[in-house]
C-alpha cells in the first residue's frame, strides 16, 4: 500500500530535505507535548492540593499565588472539614465511612456473585447463555438516568428513606455484568488441561473452580476489586437519587456536592474534603497502577 | 452501566459477544454417547446454578425497575399522585406527544449530540497525540504515563469542583492568568455565560462559551481511556514495518499515514462508538459543571430536572426513553459493524 509513495519519496531528492524536517519538528515538539499534557493532566489536581492549605483570605488577595510558604500553610481546613457538624465541622468523617462502608460492601457482594457467573459463561455450555450474554451487554450500555425514573419513584413511595444498602444493591447490579466481562476473559486464559486434569484426580466442579481456576485467576479479581471499589467510591448520581434527604448517610461525593453550593462554607475548606475524596482513589491507583494497567491492556488489545 | 463504568471505571475491553467460537471444555473426557449426554445435562443445570444470582440481582435491580419506567412513560403521572400508581394505570401517548413538542427537548438532544460527538472527538484526538508522543520508552515515561491517567480514575465530583474553583470569575486561577497574563479586559464566567463575544480580526463572533467549557472538561476527563487503549494498540505494531519504511525513506508524516493509521483505525472505530455512547449519557459532568444552565442542557440533566424540580414522572420517563432507544439503535449499528469483524480480527 506504501510502495508507491514511499518510492516517489526516495527518487526525488526533495524527499530527503522533508524526512529531515519532519525528524528535527517532531524532535522539538515532543518534549513540548508532553510537558502540556503532563501540566493539562496534573495541574487541577496540584490545585486542589495547594488551595486545600491555603486560608480564603490569602487566597482572595493572590488567586494567582502557585507557591505556599511553610509558615502560611494553614491545616485548619482540614480539620473544619473532617469535624463532626456538633463541633463546627462538615462531618466529613462520617461521610468517609459511608463511603467506605459502600464501597467494600459493593467489592466483596459483587464479586461473590460475578465470579461463578463469570466461570460458568466462560467454561460451561448451558441453556440460554448467548441471552445472557446479551442481556449483560444491554445493561452495561443502558443510559443510568432511565434506571433513575423507577428507582427514584419507588424511593418516593417509600417515603424516601435512602439506605446504604439500597444503594449497595443498584451498585452491584449495575457492576455485577462489567466484572463478568472482565473476569471471564482471564478465565479462558486458564488453561483447560488443568481443570481437566483435576477432573480426572476427582475433584467435582466446584472443588476445581475453587483450587485450580481461583487462585489462576487472583491478578484478574484482585484489579477487578480495585476498579469495582473506584467505581462505587466515585459514584454520584445514585448517591443522590437515595440518600439526599439524610445527611448522616451521606457519601463523600455527595457530601462535597451538597456543600460547595452553600455560601456558608469557604472554598478552600471544601478543597480540603476533594482531597479527602480524591486521595483514596490516586493511592490506590498509584499503587496498583501496573497491575490496573497491565489487566487493562491486556484486554484492550482486543479491542 | 453507562455512567457509573463509563465515567469512571477501568474496567477495559469493550464486552463484545463471542459466542460462536468457545471450546466446550471437558467435552472430550468422557467418549462415550451417553455419558455425554449425562455430562452436558450436568454441565447446563451447573451453569444455571452459577448464573442465577446474578440474574436475580440484575432481574431486581435493572430489569424490573426499566420495565417500570416504560410503563411510567406512558402513563400521566406526577410526583403529587405518585402513591396512586400502579403498575395498570391508563396508558397514553401524551407525555411523548407533549415532551416532543416541547421547544426545550428538541435542542436539549441537539445539545446532548453536540456534546458527545465533540467531546468524543476531542478526547480521542488528545488520547492519539498523547500515545503517539509516549510510544518511544524513555527515563520516567511510566509515571508520566500513570500521571496522565489521573483525570480519568479521580471521582467526578472533586474534578468539577476544582475545574469550576479554577474557571471561577472572581478568584480563579484562569482568570487571574487571562487578565494578569494575557490582557482580558474582564473576567469570562466560563460555565454561567451562554454566548461570549470574541472579535477575530475585527469581525466580533459569538462563542458558546458554556457549551465548549462542558465539551473540554469532556475531552479532558476521557482521553486517558483512548490514550490507554491507543497505547496497548501501538504496541501491537510489528517495528518491522515501522522499520522497512525508514529504510525506504518514508518521513515520520509518511509512516503514521500508511503505516501507523490503518493499524490504529479499527481502535478508533470502538473507541469512538464506546466513548459517544458513554457521553449520550452523560449526567455527572454536565449536573455538577453547569447544572444544565447556560446552553449546557443535556437530555440526561434534563430526566433529571423533570423529576425532581418539576415532578413530572411521566414525561421524565418517556425523555429516558427516548434517549435509550436512540442509543439502543447506535449499539445496534455497532454491533452489526464491529460485533462480527472482531471475531475474525
Amino acid at each position: 500500500m506504501t510502495a508507491s509513495t514511499v518510492e516517489r519519496n526516495r527518487t526525488q531528492p526533495r524527499g530527503v530535505g522533508r524526512d529531515r524536517f519532519e525528524n528535527a519538528l517532531f524532535k522539538i515538539l515532543k518534549p513540548v507535548v508532553i510537558v502540556l499534557l503532563l501540566v493539562v493532566a496534573v495541574f487541577p489536581f496540584y490545585y486542589m492540593v495547594l488551595l486545600s492549605f491555603r486560608s480564603l483570605d490569602s487566597l482572595l488577595q493572590d488567586p494567582g499565588a502557585l507557591w505556599i510558604s511553610i509558615d502560611e500553610l494553614d491545616l485548619s481546613t482540614y480539620l473544619e472539614v473532617l469535624a463532626p457538624v456538633s463541633d463546627g465541622g462538615q462531618g466529613f468523617i462520617v461521610f468517609m465511612r459511608n463511603s467506605l462502608l459502600v464501597a467494600i460492601s459493593t467489592v466483596i457482594l459483587t464479586l461473590l456473585v460475578a465470579i461463578p457467573g463469570a466461570y460458568a459463561v466462560s467454561r460451561l455450555q448451558f441453556f440460554g447463555r448467548r441471552q445472557v450474554s446479551g442481556l449483560f451487554l444491554a445493561v452495561y450500555f443502558f443510559p443510568a438516568i432511565l434506571l433513575a425514573v423507577p428507582l427514584f419513584v419507588f424511593f418516593t413511595q417509600l417515603g424516601l428513606r435512602g439506605s446504604l444498602v439500597s444503594l449497595v444493591i443498584v451498585y452491584v447490579s449495575q457492576v455485577a455484568a462489567v466484572s463478568i466481562y472482565t473476569l471471564r476473559n482471564y478465565f479462558a486464559t486458564v488453561p483447560v488441561s488443568l481443570e481437566e486434569a483435576a477432573a480426572i484426580d476427582g475433584c467435582s466442579r466446584l472443588q476445581t473452580m475453587w483450587k485450580i481456576s481461583l487462585p489462576l485467576a487472583m491478578p484478574a479479581l484482585v484489579s477487578n476489586g480495585l476498579f469495582i471499589f473506584m467505581i462505587a467510591w466515585n459514584e454520584f448520581l445514585f448517591a443522590l437519587l437515595f440518600l439526599v434527604e439524610k445527611r448522616d448517610s451521606w457519601t463523600v461525593s455527595l457530601g462535597l456536592s451538597q456543600l460547595s453550593g452553600s455560601i456558608e462554607v469557604p472554598t478552600t475548606v471544601l478543597m480540603a474534603g476533594s482531597v479527602i475524596l480524591t486521595l483514596p482513589i490516586i493511592i490506590l491507583f498509584f499503587a496498583s497502577e501496573r497491575l490496573l494497567v497491565g489487566g487493562l491492556t491486556a484486554g484492550a488489545e482486543k479491542g | 452501566m453507562t455512567q457509573l463504568s463509563g465515567g469512571s471505571d477501568l474496567s477495559g475491553p469493550p464486552p463484545v459477544l463471542r459466542d460462536d467460537e468457545d471450546v466446550r471444555p471437558g467435552e472430550h473426557l468422557v467418549p462415550t454417547k451417553p455419558g455425554r449426554s449425562r455430562r452436558s445435562r450436568e454441565e447446563n443445570r451447573a451453569g444455571l446454578l452459577l448464573i442465577t444470582p446474578t440474574l436475580i440481582i440484575i432481574t431486581v435491580a435493572v430489569i424490573i425497575p426499566i420495565i417500570w419506567a416504560v410503563s411510567l412513560a406512558f402513563q400521566k403521572v406526577r410526583l403529587l399522585n405518585i402513591r396512586r400508581t400502579g403498575l395498570f394505570g391508563s396508558y397514553t401517548l401524551d407525555n411523548f406527544i407533549e415532551v416532543i413538542t416541547s421547544p426545550g427537548f428538541l435542542s436539549a438532544l441537539w445539545t446532548t449530540v453536540l456534546y458527545s460527538v465533540l467531546g468524543t472527538a476531542l478526547a480521542i484526538g488528545v488520547g492519539l497525540i498523547a500515545a503517539l508522543a509516549l510510544r518511544k520508552p524513555f527515563r520516567g515515561r511510566g509515571i508520566i504515563r500513570a500521571s496522565l491517567l489521573l483525570p480519568y480514575v479521580a471521582p467526578v465530583v472533586a474534578a468539577t469542583f476544582v475545574w469550576s474553583t479554577l474557571l471561577n470569575p472572581q478568584f480563579g486561577f484562569v482568570n487571574w492568568f487571562g487578565q494578569t497574563v494575557l490582557g482580558w479586559e474582564e473576567p469570562v464566567a466560563f460555565l454561567s455565560q451562554r454566548w461570549l463575544p470574541v472579535s477575530i480580526f475585527g469581525v466580533e463572533i459569538q462563542i458558546p462559551i458554556a457549551l465548549l467549557t462542558v465539551i473540554c472538561f469532556e475531552g479532558w476527563r476521557s482521553f486517558p481511556f483512548a490514550f490507554l487503549f491507543l497505547t496497548a494498540r501501538l504496541q501491537a505494531v510489528p517495528d518491522v514495518l515501522d522499520e522497512a519504511a525508514r529504510i525506504d525513506g518514508a518521513t515520520p508524516s509518511q509512516r503514521f499515514r500508511h503505516i501507523l493509521w490503518p493499524q490504529l483505525l479499527p481502535t478508533i472505530a470502538v473507541l469512538s462508538v464506546l466513548r459517544f455512547i458513554w457521553t449520550f449519557n452523560n449526567f455527572d459532568d454536565i449536573y455538577l459543571l453547569t447544572g444544565g444552565g447556560a446552553g449546557t442542557e443535556v437530555v440526561a440533566v434534563r430526566v433529571f430536572d423533570y423529576m425532581t424540580a418539576r415532578g413530572d414522572i411521566g414525561a421524565a420517563a418517556a425523555q429516558a426513553l427516548v434517549l435509550a432507544a436512540i442509543l439502543a439503535v447506535l449499539v445496534g449499528i455497532y454491533l452489526r459493524l464491529f460485533g462480527r469483524q472482531e471475531e475474525q480480527a
